[in-house]
């Protein structure tokens, strides 16, 4: 079947900012990839997709028990821009 | 045309764990910002959650509250979306198999218990909090945001009604019944003004006798039962005059504008809201055992549907055990204290419902302070009920017990309260009361029963409320030959 | 000395003919004379590993003993985070990220008295198979520093080739130790999914991710793989039961056991050399006592497809966090969205950029059925195939890669080329089981061909037993010979 790609739309959902230039070539490698992958639908029978561990493994749990913190100063260091102990980004709507 | 308002509400409960959902953080309100992260909170590279066990005694406990069917087996999901206080810029939320399915609330109405149906209560983890620098902190004119990840990762429970609300004031009622059985549980500080309980609704509107639902618009940002219920019936108003006027509502999210009391759009863009779901692969399946689901069962305190039905059983007529199933704790175990070692159960619920709740209103007094046991309660009650004191005199007598004068007989005869039997006393009253009011004693000798009421209070008045009203009502009778 | 085992090492160590710190001179002289040339390291760190040298040699002195790496330099793939140390993952988006925390095998490493000697280059992020994808410049095959040494984990299987370090740490997604390992002429090993911690490991694909070790031989392999895994309660998928001991099988040979041959795993495609290498090889184990027989596996044709939807659909949603805001780089921009866009589309290389549109777009309402659903679909057949062979075979053997080293930049062009050099690999890190590359020898052109035993779950040992007896019946010791190039 041949892969339609939006790529604007799926650039957009990961938030890639990229050029139509850009956008242009992945689409075209995509749908060569994607044409590949397709093949997946060559599977025979309906077996249940697998989402469980290899062992088996389900409740992996907690106990509800508070574990010091990271120190505010060293995770706000690796920050590009902080100010009076928090983050700062641009705003979230152009004003 | 008639329309029927058609909402169903999700309400994101905020669990009061000691730690976060994934990692071991303290939940707590108001600390200084970005003290109680890790690397799994805040999203650092390499970074993996473990999901808290309490967080999942804690749904499951709602889930049973509300009377659904815990899953045997769900798993987590990533809901992919793109935000400066998501971390990770996906959730970890449920889809398709969440922990608890299809149970109900019943709330009340004026028109008695109406069920809603609850679709489903899911697990999530809840995220930081931004706040917008510049323009008065409005998001839309906002210079900067800062960013706090304290609350990144708290547990929260989401619970999704059916559309089966149908007014803004049911809609209130779901969320008040709610937010009561959350408090019982002890799961949730259920203190709405720090964000603990967040409702957003989900309204269309249809003609009645419609089986298709209309569009529907979601409201979000109602912080309060009262905004919630003002947000809802406004945007109701707001979809019959769009329809009424030849408009179509368009599916869309609206904001509550808390100041102007509107809705306003939230100017979301197309196609912004693909979340891509898939099974969180760094959790396992969860598997929900009865034993599990039991021994959370057996940690549920009575719940107020529970409660009530028990308080109709001893005889408290329906209103009353309403109210007294939402009365505080304190309240609460009294009436069981009392009605343990013989109260009335009827009597117990009036009192404290009454006029014990009033006093500790009226003199600010808290009611975990107030200096009543079940016993002095059920002592002050046999009192009345064995004519020892007068209703009316009862009060005041109970205002002697709580402020400490001793025992209800003690503080009756310290403040001179004891019923006067005697018909010496009552009659000398009767002389004056017959003497001062000759026009009523002839009417009442006429047959007019009506006036023997006022004859009875004004006696009653006269021995300052310690005359038995019974035998007041007898020697009148007899003195007026009827 | 850099060109000791493990075992050799820690031998001489207790013997006191060899101090941590004269190995650990030795393995830094290797990497001066050849990093110029293989850039098998993003960043070594001689200081802290002149410390943990330091350190073992005091406690070797007191008679404190940490077990088998105790005193033995090692490499860490840089896309497990080390506190205190600059960690990229070969990434732009991450340029001098400098992690608050450890990952549990760095700490397990620390533990066991280790000596960390720094951080090796890979392909960003661990997409890819040759390394050419490290933004920081690419890793070269110590055979033929003209070719790529595979990757992801390059820089580690080179450094244990050349002997920079004496194991390296790799991930393995699709093949990320096993295929570097079988072009560097080492032995590369993936562990059982959840028995070596994910915790710290920078997420590629979090089903599928496993960390496991690069060594001379198989002996060091399974020596190392003892002290990596463990429960970890900081993993929720880590596995919680009894770990077998790795070793167990080591020395008893194969007389007996049943060893089934992949059918899907060879013939078109498949180099000459590579395929009667392979050949031999189970002709020889045929004589050492082995029953061989051919098993088929059909669902491993279309493994690759699954793999290329399930991965980068996971990798979508596991880089998305890379978004300017707590950590990498940050582009300017008006508003959160165009700064974290334009952050992304700067810090990210071009195949990163492609899976994750690979993966936004195979996850992405209306696609998600006809691709990610049928690709866990595809998942459980592979399962079930291999459940099956194996209620037949001990274990199953292929090539670990169609070809030998390629040249650099052969396949950088074709996304597709370079996706297929995983073909052998995958299908074990789509079930989760357990496998190994040790290497046969070299090709007509000097280059080393590996060899893949692949077990069930928690098949380590017997896993290891057959690896021993290939690398015994192989012979091969040779070293890379490099042109010497003025430090």
């Amino acid at each position: 079947m041949p892969v339609e790609i939006d790529i604007a739309h799926v650039a957009k959902l990961a938030r890639l900012d990229l050029s139509p230039d850009e956008m242009e070539g992945y689409r075209s490698q995509l749908s060569v990839i994607l044409d590949h992958a397709a093949r997946v639908q060559s599977l025979e029978g309906e077996p249940e997709p697998d989402v469980t561990h290899p062992l088996g493994m389900v409740n992996a749990f907690r106990a509800d028990e508070i574990k010091s913190s990271l120190d505010r100063d060293e995770v706000l260091a690796a920050s590009p821009e902080s100010r009076d102990g928090y983050f700062v980004v641009p705003p979230a709507l152009e004003s | 045309m008639t329309w029927e308002p058609v909402i169903g509400i999700e309400v994101h409960v905020e669990l009061a764990t000691d730690s976060k959902m994934f990692c071991g953080c303290a939940v707590s309100f108001g600390a200084e910002p970005n003290t109680n992260v890790c690397p799994t909170c805040l999203g650092l590279p390499g970074a993996l959650p473990v999901p808290n066990s309490a967080a999942l005694d804690a749904i499951i406990a709602i889930g049973l509250a509300l009377n659904c069917t815990v899953s045997p087996k769900s798993v987590f999901h990533r809901k992919n979306y793109f935000y400066a206080d998501l971390p990770k810029n996906y959730q970890i939320s449920q889809f398709d198999v969440p922990v608890c399915v299809d149970g109900y609330l019943d709330i009340p109405t004026d028109y008695g218990s109406h069920r809603v149906g609850i679709e489903r209560a899911h697990m999530e983890e809840d995220t930081g909090k931004s706040t917008h620098l510049g323009g008065g902190g409005r998001i839309d004119s906002a210079q900067s945001t800062l960013l706090d990840f304290n609350r990144s990762g708290v547990p929260l429970v989401e619970v999704v009604s059916r559309p089966e609300i149908h007014s803004a004031a049911q809609a209130r009622a779901y969320a008040q019944g709610l937010r009561e059985i959350v408090a019982e549980l002890g799961v949730s500080d259920a203190r709405l003004e720090e964000g603990s309980l967040r409702f957003d609704a989900n309204i269309s509107i249809r003609q009645v006798g419609d089986e298709v639902l209309g569009t529907k618009v979601e409201i979000k940002n109602m912080n309060s039962f009262r905004s919630l219920e003002l947000a809802v019936a406004y945007e109701i108003d707001r979809q019959i005059q769009q329809v009424e006027s030849g408009g179509v509502v368009i599916q869309e999210t609206r904001h509550w504008d808390e100041e102007a009391a509107v809705t306003i759009s939230m100017r979301t863009k197309e196609g912004s809201s693909d979340y891509r779901y898939f099974a969180e692969p760094d959790l396992t399946p969860m598997e929900m055992s009865e034993q599990w689901i039991n021994r959370v069962r057996e940690t549920l305190p009575e719940l107020p549907d529970a409660r009530r039905a028990r308080y109709e059983e001893a005889g408290v007529e329906p209103v009353l055990a309403a109210v007294l199933s939402s009365a505080e704790p304190p309240i609460r175990h009294l009436f069981d204290a009392a009605v343990a070692v013989g109260a009335t159960p009827r009597a117990a619920a009036n009192w404290l419902t009454g006029e014990v709740t009033a006093w500790s209103r009226r003199t600010e007094t808290d009611l975990d302070d107030l200096n009543l046991s079940g016993s002095t309660l059920t002592k002050l009650l046999s009192l009345v009920e064995s004519n020892t004191v007068s209703p009316s005199a009862a009060k005041e007598v109970l205002d002697g017990v709580l402020r400490g004068e001793g025992d209800p007989l003690v503080v009756a005869e310290a403040r001179d309260l004891l019923q006067i039997s005697d018909a010496g006393p009552i009659e000398s009253a009767i002389d004056e009361t017959i003497a001062a009011n000759p026009d009523a004693f002839e009417s009442l000798k006429a047959g007019e029963e009506k006036v023997l009421g006022f004859l009875v209070g004004q006696v009653m008045r006269a021995t300052s409320g310690k005359a038995d009203p019974k035998l007041v009502n007898e020697l009148l009778r007899s003195r007026a030959g009827i | 000395m850099a060109t000791l085992s493990i075992v050799g090492a820690a031998r001489a160590m207790r013997d006191g003919t060899l101090t941590a710190s004269t190995l650990l001179r030795s393995v830094l002289q290797k990497a001066s004379e050849t990093e110029a040339q293989v850039h098998a390291y993003l960043n070594i760190d001689r200081t802290g590993a002149e410390e943990a040298a330091a350190q073992a040699d005091a406690d070797f002195a007191d008679g404190i003993d940490r077990g088998p790496l105790q005193g033995i330099p090692v490499a860490i793939k840089d896309n497990m985070v080390t506190r205190g140390l600059e960690t990229t993952a070969a990434s732009q988006i991450l340029a001098g990220y400098v992690p608050p925390y450890d990952a549990t095998v760095v700490t397990r490493l620390r533990e066991a008295g280790a000596v960390l000697v720094g951080k090796t280059n890979l392909d960003e992020f661990a997409m890819g198979s040759s390394t050419e994808n490290s933004a920081y410049g690419t890793s070269y095959n110590p055979w033929d520093i003209t070719r790529v040494p595979g990757g992801s984990s390059g820089g580690s299987a080179a450094a244990v080739s050349v002997g920079s370090a004496l194991v390296g740490l790799g991930s393995d997604t699709g093949g990320s130790i096993r295929q570097p390992a079988s072009l560097c002429g080492v032995v590369g090993m993936k562990p059982t999914y959840g028995t070596v911690s994910r915790y710290g490991l920078i997420a590629f694909a979090s089903s599928l991710d496993q960390i496991g070790p690069l060594t001379k031989t198989v002996e060091d392999s399974a020596l190392t793989l003892s002290v990596l895994w463990g429960h970890d309660p900081l993993d929720a998928t880590s596995f919680r039961g009894d770990y077998p001991d790795p070793t167990a099988g080591l020395g008893r040979g194969v007389d007996g056991l049943r060893i089934g041959v992949v059918r899907e795993l060879q013939g078109e495609g498949y180099e000459p050399d590579v395929e009667s290498s392979v050949a031999q090889m189970v002709d020889k184990l045929s004589e050492a006592g082995a029953e061989v027989v051919e098993q088929s596996l059909p669902s491993f044709d279309i493994a690759l497809s699954a793999y290329y939807l399930i991965a980068p659909a996971e990798a979508s949603a596991n880089l998305a966090r890379f978004d300017g805001i707590r950590y990498g780089h940050r582009a300017p921009g008006d508003t959160t969205e165009s700064m974290m866009s334009r952050s992304r589309a700067e810090g990210f290389g071009p195949e990163v950029t492609r899976r994750i549109l690979l993966g936004t777009y195979a996850l992405s309402a209306g696609y998600y059925d006809a691709f990610y659903g049928q690709a866990q679909r595809v998942r459980s057949a592979i399962r079930a195939d291999f459940a099956r062979a194996y209620a037949d075979v001990d274990v199953l053997v292929s090539p670990t890669s169609p070809t030998v080293a390629f040249e650099a930049g052969a396949r950088t062009q074709d996304p597709l080329a370079m996706y297929l050099s995983d073909i052998c690999t995958i299908p074990c890190n789509l079930s989760g089981d357990p496998a190994i590359s040790v290497p046969l020898g070299l090709d007509r052109n000097g280059l080393p061909i590996g060899f893949q035993v692949m077990a069930p779950a928690l098949g380590e040992p017997i896993m290891y037993q057959v690896a021993a007896v290939v690398e015994q019946l192989a012979g091969f010791d040779a070293s890379p010979e490099l042109a010497m190039v003025a430090s």
